[in-house]
């Protein structure tokens, strides 16, 4: 995958995150459940319910509003949402910080594991604690983030109260944040008791969205790591007498890497998805708590703007692993 | 003719008992194939077994631990909930919602997928590029987000969370099927059938199918996991069922908010979640293991 291919492919996901926006607009408008009807009261008068619907949008054809919408959405106007009466776009801006913190964490969570878990099987590999690592990898593979997030919660929540079990921060922590990267900026500006508290708060989510994907990394990193202990280059590092484990690490490692990331790339867009339910769990500030919010009130604004804001972080993701792919294998870097 | 038509059914036969005897010695499988025939029975007969009415409200017995905790009423095994309905009945209760969506959504999700990726695979070109770019734009979503727009969308309900996984997860049925039928097409046997003279439709259904289905088979069981799994969020998110029926994430969505309370709530549909998606996947990949050497021979 050269880099025209991953513009190729850009272009692409931009094409196809307009077509997604046009679907989903289109949708929540044809199908029964009126959000105007919602939060207006009984007493309402014909013209008021009128003049709430011009008022969010919500009068003409579908095909007008869609066009009023993108209009607006181009010069980042992406309207007020219906159930918090504010900026769909200042709402979004104050909870998509939480959910990269979350989802960066998360990452770095998993990568670290899955790395561990893969050089520790390769150590092992062909003995019988080897299969024991690979079993147990197998049943953090197959349960998924919500189940992971609902065990923490009855081990380290309740039958242990080690950790907080909802929000982000402690309430009684009064502290005025110049940005909403709580943790980024606690630690930077050397904040480290208010660090510790909000890093309490996210272990559990930061666990459950990490433990499924550290064992995709584990197999995948694994595989790679096996098939490249057998190459010349790991045999000949073998006999000028470098340890087993500074093969793996020095030798094998550089090479594994591309592949694992090629193929765990797409996975780390399942984070995101996760974050969804997860922060759900543990009623974390996100823009996936947000999403659940904004469908269930059917606050059409808001969904239509988070489903932008997924879609973008999805494109962006790809581009990154491609990117990446590329950057870390010479060989595709002309073609 | 007849002797070869007789030797090759008798090849298939003996195929079909070394796969079975293979399936019978993983212990795994027959672990999680006899774990999930006993969710069946639950489901069937769970007036029969259920000890008590799921949806039988006593707020006198309400938060009653399991038994052998202090506290506990006998017969009610695992404990009441905030209601104090009884959570072993409405545990088995649940198993019919869990395994009707496991089920149907997956079988309806690996028709529609097998057919999509049968057509895509075997004609190529234009359909093969229409199918595949579809795919990717589907895959381009989160699941889970998809999921609960589309059942808040079509109404919440066991149709719609049927629906909902139906239109979601074919795409991982189309992708398997598309690339086995592309490898398949390429083999003898499909040039010889075409050269008899059989049509493409046959071809399809009669010679590629059949050696597909191993690879479906697998991918299947997985999936019926998956389909417990998203039912199970979409009962948590308040999306699934009416409450008046018992299902395993309408219990965990409730056990979440007393979890201080009484963690049995919790724990009871969570154990029992668990242990299905583990057993469908187990099995799966007992089924894959048994499979595989089929496909190479």
């Amino acid at each position: 995958m050269a880099l025209s291919a991953v513009l190729n492919r850009t272009v692409m996901a931009v094409a196809t995150l307009l077509g997604v926006a046009i679907i989903v607009f289109v949708l929540i408008r044809v199908v029964p459940g009126d959000p105007i009807a919602m939060m207006i009261g009984p007493g309402a008068s014909a013209s008021d319910v009128i003049a709430l619907r011009a008022h969010y949008g919500l009068d003409g054809s579908v095909s007008s509003q869609f066009l009023v919408w993108f209009k607006s959405a181009l010069v980042g106007d992406f309207g007020i949402s219906i159930t918090m009466r504010r900026d769909v776009l200042t709402i979004l801006g104050e909870h998509l910080p939480a959910t990269i913190e979350l989802a960066g964490l998360a990452l770095l969570v998993a990568i670290l594991i899955g790395g561990t878990v893969a050089v520790v099987g390769t150590l092992t590999r062909g003995r019988r604690s080897g299969a024991i690592v690979d079993a147990v990898n197998g049943i953090f593979l197959a349960l998924p983030d919500f189940i992971w997030a609902l065990i923490f919660v009855l081990l380290l929540g309740v039958a242990v109260p080690l950790l907080p079990l909802t929000g982000r921060i402690d309430p009684s922590v009064q502290i005025e944040f110049g940005t909403r990267f709580f943790l980024a900026e606690s630690l930077l500006t050397g904040r480290f008791k208010v660090a510790s508290d909000i890093l309490a708060h996210m272990a559990m989510p930061t666990m459950a969205l990490a433990l499924p994907l550290a064992a995709v990394i584990g197999r995948v990193l694994k595989q790679a790591l096996t098939e490249a202990m057998v190459q010349d280059y790991v045999l000949l590092a073998r006999i000028k007498g470098m340890s087993e484990l500074r093969l793996i690490l020095g030798e094998a490692l550089r090479n594994a890497v591309g592949p694992t990331l090629a193929l765990t790339g797409v996975q780390a867009t399942f984070l995101i998805g996760g974050t969804v339910v997860v922060e759900r769990i543990f009623a974390y500030p996100g823009i996936g708590n947000l999403a659940i919010d904004a469908v269930i009130n059917r606050d059409f604004p808001l969904i239509q703007g988070l489903v932008l804001l997924f879609g973008l972080i999805f494109i962006l993701i790809n581009v990154l692993v491609d990117l990446a792919v590329v950057a870390l294998n010479p060989r595709l870097r002309y073609g | 003719m007849a002797e070869a038509a007789a030797a090759l059914a008798d090849d298939v036969r003996g195929a079909t008992v070394s796969i079975a005897r293979r399936l019978l010695r993983d212990r795994k499988v027959t672990i999680a194939g006899g774990f999930i025939l006993f969710l069946v029975i639950l489901a069937i007969f769970s007036p029969l077994i259920a000890p008590m009415d799921p949806l039988m409200q006593d707020l006198s017995n309400a938060e009653l631990p399991p038994v052998g905790f202090t506290d506990a009423a006998p017969g009610f095994w695992l404990g009441t909930d905030d209601l104090g309905r009884d959570i072993l009945s409405r545990l088995i209760y649940g198993a019919r919602i869990a395994l009707t969506v496991a089920f149907v959504a997956a079988t309806l999700a690996a028709t529609l997928g097998t057919v999509l990726g049968l057509i895509a695979g075997w004609y190529g070109r234009w359909v093969d590029a229409v199918v595949s770019r579809l795919v990717d734009v589907w895959m381009a979503f989160p699941a889970v987000l998809l999921s609960i727009l589309l059942v808040a969308i079509l109404g919440s309900g066991l149709y719609s969370v049927i629906a909902a996984i139906v239109v979601i997860d074919w795409t991982r049925f189309c992708r398997v099927v598309r690339a086995e039928t592309m490898a398949q097409a390429r083999m003898d046997y499909v040039t010889a059938a075409r050269a008899i003279g059989f049509r493409r439709g046959a071809i399809l259904a009669k010679e590629i199918l059949p050696n597909v289905m191993p690879v479906l088979v697998a991918l299947l069981t997985l999936e019926m996991g998956i389909a417990v799994i998203v039912e199970a969020i979409l009962s948590f998110v308040g999306l699934s069922v009416s409450s008046d029926t018992p299902t395993w994430g309408g219990m965990i969505a409730q056990g979440r908010q007393i979890a201080h309370e009484a963690w049995w709530v919790l724990a009871a549909p969570l154990a029992m979640l668990c242990a299905t998606v583990i057993a469908f996947n187990q099995l799966g990949d007992g089924l894959t293991r048994a499979l595989d050497p089929v496909l190479r021979r």
